[in-house]
């Protein structure tokens, strides 16, 4: 027999705090600027410079504290955690270690260990050796990124699986982006995942000897990745083998793991508190104004649209996009009366769909507003062009931003409301279709479905489906 | 206008003099330039030019305008070089000026230069300079103590009206002891630590070495205050006045008997009782106290202040200024640059720093050392829930020989005995000269300082104290106006 | 009390490439610190709390607004490989 293993998995997330200025100086922040033309000697850890910490850093952090469910700290300190690299400017990084400022939290099915705050690193930019005197390899460090304010989210070891670890990051990444206070874009590297894996039988309460994947940077990598490590991992156990403690990459061009070996030593970061800072004791309003400001929630949001009528499905992927969200709820605005439930059908069915189709279009970059969507979904409920010919015009309004009444009327698409004019075309379906007609009299009524073809042909898309059954049946005598 | 009396003047004097037009702020500054450039003690690192000093004098500045300051070169001067007297920041520019310079800048005050130090102030007798030492006025085979000793020598020695240091264990009111001047470590927090070169971060603290107490407290003064750029700093409520005092009436003084033993000389111990009959001559109480675990305070000390140290200077790697010694790869990069960069009193504070923080000793070391830390600052609550004020010498001895007392790490730390506690608990202490008494085992006289140590921001009470308490001791010895040097 | 190795590894941790003379003449110094420094064992902490620094103040912060950084060429000026832009520093060496 053999034994089953599970895999467990804990997460560590970095992320980039969307203020104007640097965790400890007053440098702006900023992506893709040439290098090194935001410092200031606090942030190239000049000597004699101290730090000052940004009072919005603070905010947002306890932001996320409060989404996360975490307990806020009544008195949270900064420690230095000490190491040697190029892009530490001081060699020690400023972090929270002994009393981070959020603490015991839980999002969805997970629970949080803790959160806090620390200074991100600096960019190196690993180059050829060309120009230098030994002619080995360098590196061009960059501080502009140095010291932008990042929260570390770190959860306890709840995840199973690499499909969980997606899906529970786009819900960690979508309750973030609600609060505003990050722009948790993994491609830019300001929602960064880490992930400690390791295996064991199922029904042991024990953690195996745990693997570090670093840095990946999107959820389908880290999904892959994962998946990747749990198989490599049940494979070494499985030939009697054991996990070797190392940090990993993923790569997701090959689908390969390789071990980031380093020739230093094992890091001991001696860690002191910060004598430079002190304490922050948050105020009872500091506190009320973190919970004050929590919008609406993924995981409430997505309860509150299923109240209203939407399938779950749809309601999920409306509450974990927030721009989805809003979308969606500019559509209910704009049109009184609208059944929220196939307003949100269209939104994340064929409107979703027809982005894709049109070459993944960004939601920012469509061309159709919530209004006009609100337009043509009044149009097709209406019964005044049919669900088809709804679609036709969908794909006018996303290639041009065509309003969607001009579509109907430029095209003739509007359905033949003249119960006369549908009448005169079901009858002379009636007489150009004998075969049909015979089955149906003799009791076969699914080919009526024929009938209904030939109408609807006749019609050009523009007759109701409904209407066209109701009148075939009468003039059918069914 | 006689040489000798600008020569003799405290700063106080000479900005009086400027003000009622005895004297031209110019002709102030070139005088003192001209002693600068005569430098025999090996005092400054750095000399102003004649044409950036005098850019310094402001015409109608505040009532310090004019009077020229000399500048412990641990302290950033945009422009000028700033080295904390380490071969590893040997020819640094800063970009930026540090919030204590610049305050007296404003204040109208031309710098003279730079003076000398114990590398990143890790010192007490001036010996750890990568520069050489700068030597003490009194008795030219002496040191002239640390690590603020070229600040020291130089006011002594008759090369600047006043100084700035910076104070960690003792690097102000040390080296003022030895050479017979003023010197103040002001609270924790008091003025802004923002441009000092960090040496222990929860321990530095800037301070004036001057001639009087009265020009302490005038650069105090114009130094305290909060600053945005130190979030530890915190400014003295009520600002800072002259102080007037003549009597100590209903002032009570403590002396720790307990930790005036053993290893303090007998000369010392004289001037010591000395002062204590003018104190009480003054109208003040003297009593004994106790400060149960001041003892271990230099233990708990070496192993706070190394800890600091070691990550305040592990920024020195080579990547962005200062020397780099290696480009082979990248851990040659730093082990060599540092290797290189730093003296053997600064190695051998970042070794044991970095090994009371390693893993498995932060318990043992560095956690018991911040606990002993918390005794002695409840020592001086409890002590000073009697007393108005603790008292001890400032120094066990006088200015010792140049290679003295460099073969034994721990002998030169005990300099620091009586002025370590003081440091740790945070609060303000000055040093005044007592008079002067020889060595044991003989030699010249030289000056022994009265250490004076008030509650956390006491500092106008601790002035008004010292004042009239200089005034008492008629302390005029002065080795530059008696021709010792140049 | 400390050993060799433990200065050779602490050396390490500081980045300091001691000649081994300077390890002999550290190894007794260091020694001979902590002997004296041990005595601290002596001092009652029981229900001691640390002091990290004797501050009477909280949550001294700083408003989110940009101040000017330096010109590239002032951050760069005392760089000892400044290339491109950017400070350059060699890689870590290549493993064999
Ligand atoms: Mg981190
Ligand atoms: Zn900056």
């Amino acid at each position: 027999m053999s034994t089953e293993y599970e895999a467990v998995i804990g997460l560590e997330i970095h992320v980039q705090l969307s203020t104007r200025t640097k965790m400890f100086c007053g440098c702006e922040l900023s992506f893709g600027d040439d290098p090194n033309v935001h410092t200031c000697p606090v942030c190239l850890a000049l000597p004699g410079v101290l730090p000052v910490p940004n009072a919005k850093a603070i905010e947002y952090a306890l932001q996320i504290g409060a989404a996360l469910g975490c307990d806020l700290s009544p008195v949270s300190t900064f420690d230095r955690k000490n190491y040697f690299y190029p892009d530490n400017p001081k060699a020690y990084q400023i972090t929270q270690a002994a009393t981070p400022f959020a603490v015991n939290g839980r999002l969805g099915d997970v629970r949080i260990h803790h959160a806090h705050l620390e200074e991100d690193a600096a960019k190196t930019i690993h180059t050829g050796g060309a120009g230098r005197i030994q002619g080995s390899e360098a590196s061009l460090v960059d501080f502009n990124r140095g010291g932008t304010p990042l929260v570390e989210i770190v959860t306890e070891p709840d995840l199973r699986s690499g499909a969980q670890v997606r899906e529970w990051g786009q819900l960690l990444r979508a309750t973030i982006k609600q609060l505003g206070v990050s722009d948790v874009n993994m491609e830019e590297g300001s929602l960064r995942c880490d992930a400690n894996v390791s295996i064991r039988p199922v029904g042991s309460e024990e953690l195996g000897t745990k693997t570090e994947m670093k840095n990946m940077n999107s959820f389908r990598f880290i999904e892959r990745g994962i998946e990747a490590e749990v198989a490599r991992q049940k494979e070494i156990v499985a030939s009697g083998g054991t996990v070797v403690q190392e940090t990993l990459h993923f790569d997701p061009a090959t689908g390969e793991l390789h071990s980031l070996r380093s020739k230093e030593e094992a890091h001991d970061y001696r860690y002191l508190p910060e004598p430079d800072l002190v304490q922050v004791i948050p105020t009872q309003a500091m506190i009320e104004e973190a919970k004050a400001s929590l919008p609406e929630l993924p995981a409430a949001r997505a309860a509150r649209y299923e109240g209203l009528g939407v399938n779950e499905q749809a309601a999920l992927l409306l509450s974990f996009e927030v721009d989805w969200a809003e979308y969606f709820e500019g559509v209910l605005e704009s049109r009184d009366g609208i059944d929220p439930r196939v307003a949100a059908n269209w939104v994340t069915g064929e409107f979703a769909a027809e982005l894709r189709k049109q070459g993944d279009i960004p939601l920012a970059e469509a061309k159709v507003d919530p209004a006009s969507l609100a337009t043509l979904i009044g149009l097709v409920n209406d019964r005044k062009i049919s669900h088809g010919a709804g679609k036709t015009v969908l794909e006018s309004m996303v290639s041009d931003g065509a309003d969607p009444e001009t579509v109907v009327a430029e095209k003739g698409l509007e359905q033949i409301s003249d119960s006369g004019e549908l009448e005169k075309i079901v009858i002379q379906a009636i007489e150009d279709n004998p075969k049909p007609v015979e089955q149906v009299r003799s009791g076969n009524e699914k080919a009526i479905g024929a009938l209904v073809g030939a109408v609807m042909k006749a019609a050009q898309g523009r007759a109701d489906g409904g209407e066209v059954n109701r009148l075939l049946r009468q003039h059918l005598g069914l | 206008m006689a040489v000798n009396e600008l020569l003799a003047a405290s700063g106080a004097e000479t900005a009086a003099m400027i003000d009622s037009g005895e004297v031209d702020a110019g002709e102030v500054l070139d005088f003192w330039l001209d002693r600068v450039a005569a430098d025999e003690l090996n005092g400054y690192l750095w000399k102003a030019d004649r044409e950036s000093a005098r850019a310094g004098i402001r015409g109608s500045g505040g009532p310090l305008a004019g009077v020229p300051v000399a500048i412990k070169d641990i302290f950033c001067t945009e422009g000028v070089p700033t080295t904390a007297a380490s071969r590893i920041l040997d020819g640094y520019i800063p970009p930026y000026t540090s919030t204590s310079v610049s305050r007296l800048t404003e204040a109208g005050l031309p710098m003279l230069g730079k003076t000398n130090m114990d590398e990143f102030a890790m010192g007490s007798s001036n010996e750890n300079s990568a520069y050489g030492p700068s030597l003490n006025p009194w008795d030219r085979g002496r040191v002239p103590g640390g690590s603020s000793g070229g600040s020291a020598a130089v006011v002594a020695g008759g090369l600047a009206p006043w100084a700035l240091g910076t104070d960690t264990g003792g690097s102000i009111r040390q080296p003022a002891g030895f050479c017979g001047i003023v010197g103040l470590k002001p609270t924790y927090g008091a003025i802004s630590r923002y441009g000092m070169i960090a040496f222990a971060s929860s321990l530095d603290q800037c301070g004036p070495l001057t001639r009087d107490v009265t020009d302490s407290a005038l650069l105090l003064a114009t130094l305290q205050g909060r600053d945005e750029m130190d979030s530890t700093s915190v400014g003295i409520e009520g600002g800072i006045v002259s102080p007037t005092a003549e009597r100590l009436d209903g002032l009570t003084f403590g002396v720790p008997r307990g930790l005036i033993g053993a290893g303090i000389e007998s000369g010392v111990l004289a001037r010591f009782e000395d002062t204590l009959i003018r104190i009480a001559e003054l109208g003040g109480t003297i009593v004994d106290i106790e400060l149960p675990h001041a003892g271990h305070a230099i233990s708990a000390y070496y192993v706070l202040a190394p800890a600091e140290a070691s990550t305040n200077l592990s920024r020195y790697d080579g990547v962005r200024y200062g020397l780099r010694s290696s480009d082979e790869d990248l851990l040659s990069m730093y082990e060599v640059t540092r290797e290189d960069g730093f003296g053997p009193e600064v190695k051998r504070r970042i070794m044991l720093g970095t090994y009371a923080l390693s893993s498995g000793y932060y318990d043992a070391y560095y956690g018991r050392a911040q606990r002993v830390r918390t005794r002695i600052v409840e020592d001086f609550d409890n002590a000073f829930g009697s007393v108005d004020f603790v008292v001890t010498p400032t120094s066990p001895t006088v200015a010792f020989k140049l290679g003295e007392k460099t073969k034994d790490p721990w002998t030169m730390y005990q300099s620091d005995l009586f002025t370590v506690p003081m440091s740790l608990a945070g609060i303000p202490a000055i040093s005044i000269p007592a008079g002067l008494a020889e060595p044991d085992g003989g030699g010249p006289e030289l000056p022994v300082g009265f250490q004076i140590a008030a509650p956390a921001f006491a500092e106008q009470k601790l002035l008004e104290a010292a004042f009239a308490l200089e005034a008492a001791i008629e302390f005029d010895g002065s080795p530059a106006l008696e021709g010792g040097v140049n | 009390m400390i050993e060799r190795e433990q200065v050779l590894h602490v050396a390490r941790l500081s980045r300091l490439r001691l000649s081994e003379d300077e390890i002999d003449i550290l190894t007794g110094e260091l020694a001979s610190i902590l002997d004296h420094v041990d005595k601290l064992a002596e001092v009652d902490i029981e229900g001691v709390e640390p002091t990290s620094h004797v501050v009477p103040l909280e949550n001294v912060l700083r408003a989110d607004e940009p101040r000017p950084s330096l010109d590239r060429e002032v951050a760069l000026s005392q760089a000892p490989d400044p290339h491109d832009g950017a400070f350059r520093v060699p890689s870590p060496q290549a493993e064999a």
